[in-house]
């Protein structure tokens, strides 16, 4: 019995010892904390949100779309995500039907009601805005933890919380951003906020996440999602709502041959 | 005034089936939650050349509406469409015309998708020319560009997999092309006279046609391969001597089998598109194909605009017995996409004729004002258009065209 005891006790020694003595570089720690971030998002299965997305731009004219999003978790590749529009009156039923990959360009599919025409579209530049907004493809895509290399820079105080500071470089070949500093919360691992530098590495946009709401006691959502263009002096609000997850969607209700049928 | 499908019988038990499933179905359904949508448009077209016919008119002032009721039920997997359609034209009454777009049921069961009543269905991948879409019936008198249709009374049954789709239909009740009156632009010399037309089929237009259709994808490339049987969509005018001693002309809608292929294909920032068609019928053969491709220079502007390049090629084997305008000839466009709030787009296209040498140039534009409002506007000309080629008839009839629709 004693010499289990013992094994234990070597057992607990050792790792500890190890743990120490194994010097974590910034970038594995960025990385480890991507994945543990990655990881407290995994298993929701399906989403169901609206959202409400206000355009403003310098003069402070607004714009409004209505917009209804469906999303299908896939594992080892990104998700797979349908959005409808609702408002503008003139785009209503328009889908934009998106399968996220991590490196690789995404399969994405327009359905235009009118013509009640199917396009598959070129999507390898993700870097155009979404629907006039300031909000990039890319932007709006999964967060697959492979999409970026990493860097820990410190620890900073984010309101209450405190706050990894992370800086993130896309690995997708046509990017539109340099480099990305994000804010993440140490608590919960939730994104604080993101800053966006252009192809000049000069500021671009900044996001601001806010609002968090813990659903099925698991996974963390915001209720607005604030994005502000330092260069135009643009901004787009998301404001979501009625979240909903593991619905009764199945793979079939984010095939592109359905898109006629999908409201 | 108003001209109307003759087909009364199909329209009036499609509506009656659907105004069942409404009150007996529908309602008795606690998620069932029906929503109207639509929108009213005023449009105003001039012609500033003289006319080339007798009677024609120099412009047109027209107000057309197209509200549609949506209601769904069981999570989307049954559901009633109602899209009535009407147009009041000022100059021409062949172009006031009425029309149900779509009233169908829905119902999902599986992997299998039902779709009964009258509905639109588009297949096919390039801009320039339709060729492979066949299922629904061109309503010319909205517009020459042939994307507005009339609706189709159709079974239509999808089998969904994840490899693609495999379409069944059964078309019971063919609808005639729409063509302009004495009174209207964009026509043939000859008024064509749509109360009367004559079929191939003893049926007429009872004749029941039949397509099916496969979808499927290899990674970047997309294939689409059709057949169908049937009454042909496009008639043959044939010039014939009317009651009152004067010419006009019948349209003659043959029997055909037409077999299609679609092909797109994403490479790079290219996009590769093919359609080509062979059809059969009594007579002669014929093949016809549309291919190209479409480059987009992403964020060509600070403020984010897109600016996409298209090149189409068209070729019809008839050649210059052909009767369509697209028999050899280069389509080159461009589409500038702004990306702003407003959805502004402007699409400019040219057309060149190698046999015919002739030309028509077209600038659409789109933009979008208050949430509501949406303003689109069309320039087309031509220019010389030889005298042989079927796009003769059009020659003197350069026109520009605003549209200013309110969206509900």
């Amino acid at each position: 019995m004693k010499i289990i005891w013992f094994l234990i006790w070597l057992l607990l020694v050792s790792t500890s010892l190890f743990s120490i003595s194994w010097a974590e570089t910034p970038e594995e720690k960025g990385l480890a904390i991507a994945i543990d971030a990655d990881m407290r998002d995994t298993g929701f299965e399906t989403q169901t949100a609206d959202l409400v997305m206000t355009l403003r731009n310098r003069q402070g004219q607004e714009s409004t779309r209505y917009i209804r999003t469906r999303t299908l978790e896939v594992e080892g590749d990104g998700d797979k995500v349908l959005s409808i529009f609702d408002r503008p009156a003139d785009i209503k039923h328009t889908a934009v039907l998106t399968y996220s990959h991590g490196l690789e360009p995404d399969d994405q599919w327009l359905f235009l009601p009118a013509l009640k025409r199917v396009k598959r579209i070129n999507s390898r530049n993700k870097s155009g805005p979404f629907v006039g907004s300031e909000f990039a493809f890319e932007d709006l895509g999964s967060q697959e933890v492979e999409k970026y290399s990493y860097k820990y820079l410190h620890d900073e105080a984010c309101g209450e919380r405190k706050c990894f500071v992370v800086e993130r470089y896309p690995e997708y070949v046509y990017s539109g951003y340099v480099r990305q500093i994000a804010w993440i919360d140490q608590a919960e691992y939730r994104i604080v906020k993101v800053e966006f530098y252009d192809r000049k590495n000069s500021l671009l946009k900044t996001l601001t996440y806010s609002g968090y709401q813990e659903y099925l006691d698991y996974f963390w959502r915001p209720d607005e999602m604030f994005m502000e263009n330092h260069q135009t002096g643009k901004t787009t609000t998301l404001r979501w709502a009625n979240y909903k997850f593991k619905t009764k969607l199945k793979e079939r209700d984010f095939n592109p041959n359905a898109l006629p049928r999908l409201r | 005034m108003f001209t109307f499908s003759k087909n009364y019988s199909y329209v009036c038990l499609t509506l009656c089936v659907l105004l069942q499933i409404y009150l007996h179905v529908a309602n008795a359904e606690e998620d069932a939650n029906g929503i109207w949508s639509g929108y009213i448009s005023g449009q105003g077209r001039g012609f500033w050349q003289s006319p080339q016919f007798d009677d024609q008119r120099d412009g047109d002032i027209s107000l057309a509406i197209e509200p549609e009721y949506y209601k769904d039920w069981n999570n989307g997997l049954r559901a009633i469409t109602f899209k009535p359609f009407a147009r009041i034209d000022s100059t021409d009454p062949e172009r006031s015309h009425i029309d149900i777009r779509e009233a169908h049921y829905l119902h999902v069961v599986g992997d299998w998708e039902w779709r009964v009543g009258i509905a639109k269905v588009f297949w096919g991948v390039t801009e320039s020319q339709h060729l492979v879409d066949i299922i629904n019936q061109t309503d010319l008198v909205e517009n020459i560009d042939t994307e507005d249709k009339l609706g189709q009374p159709m079974i239509e049954t999808t089998w969904l997999k994840n490899w693609g789709a495999l379409q069944f239909y059964v078309l019971p009740g063919f609808r005639e092309r729409t063509f302009p009156g004495r009174k209207g632009r964009l026509r043939t010399g000859l008024v064509v006279d749509t109360d009367e037309e004559e079929y191939e089929s003893g049926a007429e237009e009872n004749h029941v046609d039949w397509a099916v259709r496969l979808k499927t994808q290899f990674g970047p490339v997309d294939l689409g391969l059709s057949h169908f049987n049937g009454t042909s969509r496009a008639p043959e005018l044939r010039p014939t001597l009317n009651s009152n001693g004067g010419v006009e002309l019948i349209p003659f809608y043959g029997l055909i089998d037409q077999t299609g292929l679609d092909l797109q294909a994403l490479v790079g920032n290219w996009t590769w598109k093919l359609e080509s068609i062979l059809q059969t019928k009594k007579g002669r053969d014929f093949t016809a194909a549309v291919g190209g491709f479409e480059y987009t220079f992403y964020r060509v502007s600070k403020s984010g605009a897109d600016l996409g390049v298209l090149t189409e090629y068209h070729f019809d084997d008839r050649k210059q017995d052909a009767p369509v305008v697209f028999q050899d000839d280069i389509f080159l466009g461009m589409r500038y996409v702004l990306n702003d709030a407003q959805g502004t787009e402007v699409l400019a296209g040219g057309l060149y004729d190698f046999d015919y040498s002739s030309k028509s140039v077209r600038v659409e534009l789109q933009r979008r004002f208050s949430d509501s409002w949406k303003l689109e506007s069309e320039l087309q000309m031509f220019s010389d258009v030889a005298d042989d080629d079927p796009l003769r008839t059009f020659h003197r009839d350069d026109y520009f065209q605003i549209d200013l629709a309110y969206y509900f």
